[in-house]
């Protein structure tokens, strides 16, 4: 018993020992990598053979990267929605995404009934403006001052509302977004580049171009505005803002306004790719990794983060999809995204919460 | 406050009196038929045609004929919005009302309900979806599946294949690419597949589509591109469909070569394709259409009394079409369960019957003004399916035509396979009841 316990242990981990395990190892890796990197082993497919094909293919990789981009700002138009209210109200809005149906099914069924599409449009902003009037005045203003969770809840609340108001009004049925009468462009430029083509349909051409435009608008508007500064000091404490005389109820009308018509321009520009049903509320989510990766709180994180995912996920399903069987996209996002937030925990852009205890 | 107290509990005891006073006159001359629907949700664009099809024929029984047999059919909906959750519900407040059949109407409805109707002994009726392995009647005595399975139609979509390219030899080298929703109904066909690719030679690429992606398919059909399948399958559902068909059109693939399962072939999936759809296929068991006796009954006893909850102008599209034939299924089988037993009001085991004996021939079409309208479907102990006959329907711009004669699936290949995988389910759930339920020949 005293022997065993008073023997010095041998040191296998000694330097010499360390060493030699080191090396063993490298070797083994090395005759693993060796015999993988031939053109049937799986480390060949992962880290060469992707690679390999996006030079035998560029006019792929560029269509590839040009639906990314297209995606992307198509994400960051939706995020923006959320930072929007975020900011506003620090609320995570579980609405927008049947916002953006309520919106669509409102602009086709207003056009159904006989409206000419433009004065559609107007009259959808319209519903959208007594839309955010009416949640402030029922839901949030009797909430003022409770914790965010409350808030959060609420719109649930809103969410089961909105759905089942839209479908008493305008039934479950598909229907088609009015894209040639809002004089949106159909079919494709081919551009015959790099020994291929590449095709970009006018309609995505459009939508990064009108989403851009959108996204700099708000930027804009909530960075060098009046409004946007009174935003940006509710954002910080909803107490503190009132002390210094913002009006809490008009900023937030402001923001689920714009909540509403960014709803509204989603709607129409993902309605056209498919048709305008309740299915669209799903497409709301795809906002979920973007705010993750670019932070809540920032609109240059929304448009930084959607391009990312919207890239990021395209190049990974086209190339790397085939290795697993595909349909890697949907959460390929949240990967990338959790890649990110391993270095910026506040997301990419986000702001960085210091609480002192 | 005492006062209005007493007087609702008097009207909620009135109510309940007059309930249990109408309850037992109700229960002598119906049977109650419980469907799950889903008006609501992202499949509400195929589910409302749907059910607006079952609930109208089952009307037009009522109103024209007075029920089956002088039984009248109370149908019921129960909302699901496509829910597997709710499905469950659906299926134990089906139970509770005693419905003499349960129309699951999702294939992940149908997995749930089988384990439990085969204790509870209500019969499943999930015409052309579900569990593929079911069709093997001996395993599975309470789940009933015709026409034909998925599988079924996977051996049409290559029999096709083949007819387009002029002979099963031809077969070899081609690529055929699946999509499909990756949900169980999705990935339904692939063992299919996947034998049969074996078996002639091609290739088989798949494309799964992640519901949360069902509108954002653009990496797919990149890869579409990139790997050039000659034909493509569409096994989807929902707002999937006519995604699919827009950036099939936006891609350059030629929309002739893509076919979809019978699921994707309702009118407003094609119609999203505009002009440029035109010559898309799907396949298909019933006519799409009003030129039929049944459907002018229809909108004669129905639609045009305003008890139905379709537009005219939507009466007789493919879906709607498709409700008319699985309702005509469960009339077709009450009546039979009727002459087997003798009996007037069926319950759930003699409906069992009733569908086990199931034998729609074209002369019975013809009789009940379906003529033409759809595939003949005969059961049998054994064969819960029929594994019967379809074809492939296409789209000429503006409505569904018949694009090809009727096509037998490839039945020698599809059923060694059901009933090993019937064996293998039976297996997997531990305690699986052998059938003890005798057989009844299709009369």
């Amino acid at each position: 018993m005293s022997e065993v316990a008073t023997r010095p242990a041998p040191n296998l981990l000694s330097n010499g020992w360390i060493k030699t395990g080191l090396i063993l190892i490298g070797v083994v890796l090395a005759a693993i990598v060796g015999a993988q990197l031939d053109s049937s082993g799986t480390l060949h497919k992962v880290l060469i053979d992707p690679f390999q094909q996006m030079v035998s293919a560029p006019d792929l990789l560029v269509q590839t990267v040009w639906e990314g981009l297209v995606s992307g700002v198509l994400y960051a138009l939706i995020a923006l929605g959320f930072v929007l209210i975020f900011k506003a109200s620090g609320v995570f809005n579980f609405a927008q995404g049947i916002m953006v149906v309520f919106a669509a099914l409102t602009l086709v069924g207003l056009h159904e009934k006989g409206v000419p599409a433009f004065l559609a449009v107007i009259l959808t902003l319209g519903v959208m403006f007594l839309l955010a009037l009416t949640i402030e005045r029922v839901v949030l203003r009797p909430l003022v001052n409770q914790p965010d969770i409350i808030l959060f809840m609420a719109t649930f609340g809103i969410t089961y509302f909105l759905i089942g108001f839209g479908e008493a009004v305008f039934g479950g049925n598909p229907k088609q977004m009015i894209t040639s009468e809002l004089y949106l462009p159909k079919g494709a430029i081919d551009a015959k580049i790099l020994g291929g083509f590449v095709s970009f349909q006018k309609i995505d051409i459009a939508a990064a171009i009108i989403a851009s435009i959108m996204i700099a608008a708000l930027a804009v508007f909530f960075q060098y505005t009046r409004i946007g500064r009174a935003l940006r000091a509710v954002a910080d404490s909803h107490k503190a803002a009132l002390s210094v005389g913002i009006s809490l109820n008009q900023i937030w009308v402001i923001v689920w306004f714009t909540a509403g018509i960014v709803a509204l321009i989603t709607g129409i520009m993902w309605g056209a790719r498919s048709d305008v049903s309740f299915a669209l509320e799903i497409v709301a989510l795809k906002a979920l990794p973007v705010l993750i990766l670019g932070g809540f709180t920032s609109i240059p994180g929304a448009i930084v983060g959607g391009l990312i995912i919207g890239i990021g996920e395209k190049l990974g399903e086209f190339y790397w999809g085939p290795l697993i069987g595909g349909g890697i996209e949907s959460w390929l996002a949240y990967f990338i995204a959790l890649g990110f937030l391993l270095f910026r925990p506040q997301g990419l852009f986000g702001d960085k919460i210091i609480e002192r205890i | 406050m005492k006062q209005t107290g007493l007087m609702k509990g008097a009207a909620l005891g009135a109510l309940l009196a007059a309930g249990a006073a109408i309850a037992p006159v109700a229960a002598q001359d119906s049977v109650y038929f419980a469907n799950n629907a889903y008006r609501t949700g992202p499949f509400s664009g195929s589910g409302i045609p749907i059910g607006d099809g079952m609930r109208d024929y089952i009307a037009m029984i009522n109103e024209r004929d007075g029920g089956v047999n002088g039984v009248k059919v109370i149908y019921e909906e129960c909302e699901t919005g496509y829910d597997t959750k709710k499905s469950i519900e659906c299926y134990e407040q089906a139970k509770s009302k005693n419905t003499i059949v349960y129309s699951p109407w999702s294939t992940g409805a149908t997995l749930a309900a089988i384990p439990r109707a085969h204790i509870d002994k209500i019969p499943i009726l999930s015409m052309a979806y579900g569990l593929s392995a079911s069709a093997e009647g001996s395993t599975f005595p309470w789940v009933f599946i015709p026409p034909f399975t998925y599988w079924d139609g996977a051996s049409v979509m290559v029999k096709h294949m083949a007819n387009e390219l002029g002979g099963m030899d031809k077969l070899k080298g081609k690529k055929l690419g699946l999509i499909h929703l990756d949900a169980p109904f999705g990935k339904e066909p692939i063992p299919v597949l996947e034998n049969l690719a074996k078996k002639y030679g091609f290739e088989l690429k798949l494309y799964p589509v992640a519901a949360a992606d069902m509108q954002n398919q653009g990496s797919l059909w990149l890869s579409i591109r990139r790997d050039r399948p000659d034909y493509l399958y569409n096994q989807g559902w929902g707002a999937m469909n006519p995604t699919a068909v827009k950036e099939a059109i936006k891609n350059g693939f030629p929309i002739n070569k893509l076919v979809g399962v019978w699921w994707a072939g309702g009118d407003d999936d094609a119609r999203a394709g505009g002009a440029e759809a035109k010559g898309y296929k799907s396949l298909n068991f019933n006519a799409a259409g009003t030129n039929f006796p049944v459907i002018q009954d229809i909108i004669k006893h129905v639609v045009d009394k305003g008890k139905s909850l379709a537009p005219k102008e939507k009466v007789g599209e493919n879906l709607y079409n498709r409700g008319v034939y699985n309702s005509m299924l469960v009339v077709e089988a009450i009546r039979n369960a009727q002459k087997l037993t003798g009996k007037k009001v069926v319950n759930a085991e003699d409906m069992r019957r009733g569908l086990e004996g199931l034998n729609i021939t074209e002369a019975r079409l013809k009789e009940i003004g379906m003529e033409g309208f759809g595939t003949p479907s005969t059961i049998s102990c054994s064969d819960h399916s029929g594994h019967s006959k379809m074809y492939v329907a296409e789209w000429d711009g503006t409505k569904w035509t018949k694009g090809s004669d009727w096509i037998e699936p490839l039945k020698d290949e599809v059923r060694p396979l059901i009933e090993a995988a019937a064996k293998d389910y039976a297996e997997k759930n531990a305690g699986w009841p052998k059938r003890t339920e005798s057989c009844e020949k299709s009369s």
